[in-house]
């Protein structure tokens, strides 16, 4: 039997530097990346002080949310060691779908009180449509998640600008209900609407994955396949709810960016692809799939947005934003390496 | 006559086990020496330590006449031993010329450029040399696998080979291709080059070889010129030892109910109308070699793999396209023979594998788990199977022995109560402490009414627990032993006899 290297470093009589041991312990600890992110804001505080006013905190708050429900969903689908890159798609997909079903302008149910319950089922659907088009191709199929993901992505990105023209004569549609911007702006005792949704979502996609049949097969499923099927567990079936997941997580963000935005641009998703898969990386969850939790997903999101926010306040250009967020991004991927290694002994 | 290569006294052993006890073997030039013995009798180890991959810990080589210790198999090599392997060290996507050369091309002009001329012709006359007819700028991907064993000799003789070691060459050859394998090894005698040929097709070896040895446990258990070891006499040496007393005495009887009815089940290339029957508390055994369609049947019944035609029947109600889910829900349980890959999630706790095939016993309404009662049936599942911890919700299964790791995997299918049980090499890799508790696992299994299909390379095992044995063969049912005591050399010989050349493996 192998004794945990952590295990033997603890007990030992002679013991490496306590302070790469503790450095070490830390970097496999669950809230290594919330621990980062309070040494990061205090690290930046002096430079940009805005960053601790309530001000910038619920802006953080807010700007965190869509991407934090799309990056739970891609949590599930790099969990079965899958990626899903059609993301960004979904969500533009979903906004234009629900925009033209809303719209006062000539929508399906403009103007009627089904408007805005119709639109937000019709881009439910929409991302329910698309990630059922991903799972299937991979599970029937046998396609990569990768080549799959990606041709969706080019498809419903493009998609997604030739429906408005069906729909508006500008580049995306307008006059959407009054009360569907209620969902970006209004508070439910004190807490924006957003981040009920969006905490309501992540706690349901928490239970799910740790306590729940579905999540253990999720885990299986990304650990090993064959051994996942010679058990009895719904291989194809996992992989394929997994997508679905995402597809509805995806569209779930694009209430929340149509609902801000007022309208329902065709591009609306298409910058946060990035950000998505780095948070979720960042968080620590493996891309060699079998490993992950909704929790780091939540510390990976905060981490990107604190990163971005703090940079923005800097003066930073976009350019530089997106050097530092590639350079980070590709530390977590390391650590993540790392941590698999030093994991071995686990 | 002189001698090639001497063996003499070559001991071994791994982690305190011995698997060589002074073994001695001598190859002579122009003469092939075929070596034989079960899975484990120290074939594989002797010819690691030839191949300088092992270091023995006594025990010397001479190879003509001069001291051998290689280091490392770079050594043997250009020592001028050659192996060829049953699969095969070929570039598929390269072409024959560069897999000949492919660790040392030869500069143009002692520039850093390859001399393409230079391998042509060379290229051209070994192939010549072993008979094989291509150009040598075909890619290897299109040859069938007897022309790439060719090529395999073909580089061995590029690198002036004078002992080529042939570790079961003819697996996977269809027959005109074994004879022509065997022509060119007599053609290689003829040169004047050393053969050691291993086989568990005794067939085969009586066909090329001038003499043999036969291990058993790590034992050369007898030698002599091949006029001397006809096929009976060579089993008989390789099984020699005694029936022990490892195996647990069975306290009931099989029942009436048949619990699995299989009927000319048939897919093409793998399985020939299989029919079979196995009772409520009896143990079938299925002897056959590696790719006999032992393991193929097994992956079938539980819906692994596809078939063609045929009925399953579980308990009476038929199966009908089994998926492993199906397999389970009608009661069939299926310890596979690859235990890292498919057995256990080896990441995953020693709970977390216990409950994998029965998640559905330990979890409440919406799906949610109930991780205490996971975790006392998983301590329970560990003390009845006698586990080395009983931190069942700590430890990974990896960081188990494999004995331990096969009492997980056991354990796991017991809770699902099977009512048929399919083991495909139960004891594999495990040591025999472990192989008798799972003995007592399996006879306690049958008293509790469940059928067995016990899968094994091991003959003995076989003998030693079921009630039945057939064997397979390509994918046939050729014999079956009905009563005790078994004939194990008539066994061996159904399962390796008369159509030995087409599936024997190691």
């Amino acid at each position: 039997m192998t004794i945990t290297p952590v295990a033997e470093t603890a007990t030992g009589a002679t013991q490496p530097p306590s302070v790469l041991r503790r450095l070490g312990r830390l970097m496999l600890s669950e809230y290594f990346v919330l621990v980062l992110c309070v040494a990061y804001v205090l690290a930046i505080a002096p430079f940009v002080p805005e960053i601790l006013s309530w001000e910038v905190a619920s802006n953080i708050l807010s700007d965190m949310m869509p991407l934090l429900v799309v990056a739970i969903g891609q949590t599930f689908v790099l969990i079965i060691a899958g990626i899903d890159l059609s993301v960004t798609a979904i969500v533009s997909m979903s906004a234009v779908v629900g925009a033209s079903v809303m719209t006062g302008t000539g929508g399906y149910l403009g103007d009627t009180a089904f408007a805005v319950p119709g639109a937000v089922l019709a881009m439910l659907f929409t991302g329910l449509v698309i990630g059922a088009i991903n799972g299937f191709s991979v599970i029937r199929l046998n396609m990569p998640s990768f080549i799959v993901t990606l041709a969706t992505r080019m498809f419903f990105a493009g998609a997604a600008v030739w429906y408005v023209t069906f729909h508006s004569t500008s580049s995306s549609i307008a006059n959407l209900p009054e009360s569907f911007a209620e969902f970006a702006t209004g508070h439910l005792f004190g807490i924006p609407l957003t981040v009920i949704a969006a905490g309501l979502i992540a706690v349901v996609a928490h239970v799910v994955l740790s306590r729940t049949r579905f999540g253990r097969a999720v885990y299986a499923v990304g650990a090993n396949p064959r051994a996942a099927r010679v058990s009895g567990i719904p291989v194809e079936r996992t992989i394929l709810f997994c997508f679905l997941i995402s597809g509805v997580c995806a569209s779930v963000a694009a209430t929340i960016y149509v609902s801000r935005m007022q309208t329902g641009s065709p591009i609306v998703g298409e910058n946060i692809l990035l950000d998505v898969i780095g948070a979720v990386v960042i968080g620590g969850t493996s891309l060699f799939g079998g490993k992950g939790k909704i929790v780091w997903t939540v510390f990976g999101v905060l981490f990107l947005l604190l990163l971005d926010t703090s940079m923005k306040l800097l003066g930073a250009s976009l350019f530089a934003i997106y050097i530092i967020k590639g350079g980070v991004i590709l530390l977590a991927a390391l650590v993540d390496v790392a941590r698999n290694r030093w994991l071995v002994g686990r | 006559m002189s001698t090639l290569l001497e063996v003499s006294g070559l001991t071994k052993s791994f982690f305190g086990v011995t698997v060589l006890h002074g073994v001695d073997f001598v190859v002579r030039p122009g003469e092939a020496l075929g070596l034989v013995g079960e899975n484990g009798s120290g074939k594989s180890t002797s010819m690691n330590i030839l191949g300088g991959v092992h270091r023995p810990e006594a025990g010397t080589m001479r190879l003509d006449g001069q001291a051998y210790a290689p280091q490392n198999p770079k050594d043997a090599i250009s020592a001028g031993i050659a192996f060829i392997h049953q699969e095969l060290n070929l570039f598929p996507n390269l072409s024959v010329e560069e897999n000949l050369f492919v660790d040392a091309f030869p500069r143009w002009n002692g520039l850093p450029f390859i001399d393409r001329r230079a391998i042509r012709a060379q290229t051209e006359a070994v192939l010549h040399e072993v008979d094989l007819d291509i150009r040598p700028s075909t890619p290897v991907a299109r040859l069938s696998q007897g022309e790439r064993q060719l090529v395999e000799i073909a580089k061995a003789l590029s690198r002036k080979a004078r002992l080529i070691i042939f570790d079961e060459p003819t697996t996977s050859l269809t027959r005109p291709e074994v004879d022509r394998l065997f022509g060119i090894i007599a053609k290689l005698k003829a040169r004047g080059i050393g053969i050691i040929y291993i086989s568990h097709a005794l067939e085969d070896v009586l066909a090329v070889c001038d003499s043999i040895a036969v291990l058993r446990d790590g034992h050369l258990a007898g030698a002599g010129p091949a006029s001397e070891m006809p096929i009976g006499r060579m089993i008989s040496l390789m099984v020699g030892r005694s029936i022990d007393t490892i195996y647990p005495d069975r306290q009931t009887a099989p029942g009436k109910q048949v619990v699995l009815a299989v009927e000319a089940l048939s897919q093409p290339g793998v399985a020939e109308k299989i029919s079979l029957e196995v009772r409520a508390g009896e143990i079938v055994g299925l002897a056959g070699l590696m790719g006999s369609g032992r393991s193929e049947l097994a992956r079938m019944i539980f819906g692994l793999d596809r078939f063609a035609s045929g009925t399953i029947r579980v308990n009476g109600q038929p199966l009908d396209d089994p998926t492993p889910e199906k397999a389970i829900e009608a009661g069939i349980a299926f310890l596979t023979e690859d235990r890292r890959g498919e057995g256990l999630l080896m990441d995953f706790t020693i709970a977390e594998n216990t409950v994998i095939a029965s998640l559905d016993s330990v979890a409440g309404p919406l799906g949610i788990l109930d991780n205490k009662r996971i975790a006392s049936v998983s301590r329970e599942m560990g003390r009845s199977m006698h586990l080395s911890t009983d931190k069942v919700e700590e430890t990974r299964v990896k960081h188990l022995s494999g004995g331990n790791q096969q009492k997980v995997v056991i354990g796991k299918w017991l809770r699902r109560e099977p009512t048929l049980f399919i083991l495909d090499e139960p004891t594999r890799g495990i040591d025999v402490g472990a192989k008798q508790e799972v003995y007592r696992i399996i006879n306690a299994l049958t008293a509790r009414g469940s059928g067995v299909l016990l899968i094994s390379s091991e003959i003995e095992e076989l003998i030693g627990l079921s009630d039945r044995i057939l064997t397979i063969s390509r994918g046939e049912i050729v014999a079956e032993f009905n009563n005790r005591p078994f004939d194990r050399e008539a066994i061996m010989a159904a399962a390796t006899g008369q159509r030995a050349w087409e599936g024997a493996s190691a």
